[in-house]
């Protein structure tokens, strides 16, 4: 799903090889990350929901909606998480 | 710590299809070069089974059979005849294969320019005089069931043109226009690659082939022609006054609009592409942002510099913006 809409197209997301997109923050240790954006709890319901809908949340992100469904956006949440500091 | 979460290791890879299929043809050009890799790999293998023969005749067969094996008349036949034959028809088979695939334009060819750029494709759409009647970039749509002709040309360095399902694979040379066939026989999206070294993100140099049903291609190509309806929202209009202001006019051409520039990819109907860098990232708002953004992060050297000084709203702006140019 990641690679699908590209979220490495502005992220560097360990496990993705290409692209390594750097409009974004790292994604590398994201799990032990205690905050989202810098102003949520990094809580899986909240990862979800701003992997699919940044602006619902922060509306002047550069982040914005991703074609991705509610399903969808929870795989990337989960995929988030096995994202450890190394 | 890596994690391997397809087959797939990029994004480029997962649209573009690694490895080419190559065994794997979608109209009759392709077909014919199929079907002829197999009788050349046929051949190999049944050669090289006669030469094992032969060896073990040598080695361990009667003395009679290694004899007869290094008589005259085994000679004449292994050594002349039976290559002369096979090599000859062989030669026959591929010289007229590669002349069908690259016959003359006919009056009544469709035909499509395709020009290599570092690193990207120019589509231009003919008519029987050979004047552009459509601009595009990076993505060719063609009608199904029709042989289509494309003139192959570069603008730099020498590029080859590749779609490994539609045809074969020719080079695109500087100053020179070469021609090649190519044919779907089903609808389909079928990916293409830069198969010769061209510097720089040549990996990174792919496109896309849409083939519709004749009827689907006619309403596109005249969708095509019109000019992209203007800016809905405040926010698409921000983005159409930012694209100009900040710079982007001048390599991108939107028809209709300012934005006249020749030097990079046609953008007129760039929201309703599949792919977005040259057939490597899919075409969605967020690798707009990403791509606009820091291209150079994704594709190193392109020759769109990263615009890291627009703030967020601007991006987001022109990204909603150029996905609306449909």
């Amino acid at each position: 799903m990641i690679e699908r809409v590209a979220c490495a197209a502005c992220h560097v997301i360990p496990g993705i090889d290409w692209p390594e997109g750097q409009l974004g923050p790292s994604l590398d240790g994201f799990a032990d990350q205690a905050l989202i954006a810098g102003r949520f709890p990094n809580r899986p319901d909240l990862l979800a929901q701003w992997v699919r809908n940044a602006p619902s949340m922060v509306p002047d992100s550069a982040m914005p909606q991703m074609p991705l469904t509610e399903g969808e956006a929870r795989d990337v949440a989960a995929y988030l998480y096995t994202l450890h500091d190394r | 710590m890596s994690l391997r979460i397809s087959t797939h290791s990029t994004t480029a890879e997962a649209l573009a299809g690694w490895p080419p299929p190559v065994f794997d043809p979608a109209g009759p050009y392709a077909g014919s070069i199929t079907t002829l890799s197999w009788a050349l790999l046929a051949m190999g293998a049944g050669v090289t089974a006669i030469v094992l023969a032969a060896i073990w005749i040598a080695l361990k067969g009667k003395p009679r059979t290694r004899a007869r094996l290094g008589g005259e008349k085994a000679i004449w036949i292994g050594g002349v005849f039976f290559p002369v034959v096979v090599l000859t028809a062989l030669l026959v088979w591929g010289l007229s294969l590669t002349s069908h695939i690259a016959e003359p334009v006919a009056r009544d060819d469709m035909r499509i320019r395709v020009t290599g750029e570092m690193w990207w494709w120019r589509v231009a759409y003919l008519d029987a005089d050979g004047r552009e009647v459509l601009r595009d970039a990076n993505e060719i749509h063609i009608p199904t069931g029709q042989a289509i002709a494309l003139e192959l040309k570069s603008a730099d360095v020498i590029h080859s043109f590749w779609v490994p399902r539609l045809s074969g694979k020719l080079d695109m040379i500087p100053g020179r226009t070469n021609l090649m066939r190519i044919q779907a026989d089903k609808p389909g999206v079928f990916s293409g690659q830069c198969a010769e070294y061209c510097g720089g993100p040549h990996a990174l140099m792919g496109f896309v082939v849409v083939a519709h049903e004749p009827e689907d291609f006619a309403r596109w190509i005249a969708a095509r022609r019109t000019q992209p309806v203007a800016p809905r929202t405040a926010e698409a209009q921000r983005g159409a006054e930012l694209f100009v202001s900040t710079g982007c006019a001048a390599c991108h051409r939107v028809a209709g609009t300012q934005a006249n520039g020749l030097a990079g990819p046609d953008l007129t109907h760039v929201g309703a592409r599949q792919t977005l860098g040259a057939g490597i990232l899919p075409n969605n708002r967020g690798a707009m942002i990403g791509w606009i953004g820091n291209s150079q992060a994704i594709k190193p050297d392109n020759r769109m510099p990263a615009y890291t000084v627009l703030p967020a709203e601007d991006l987001r702006a022109m990204a909603v913006y150029l996905e609306g140019l449909k």
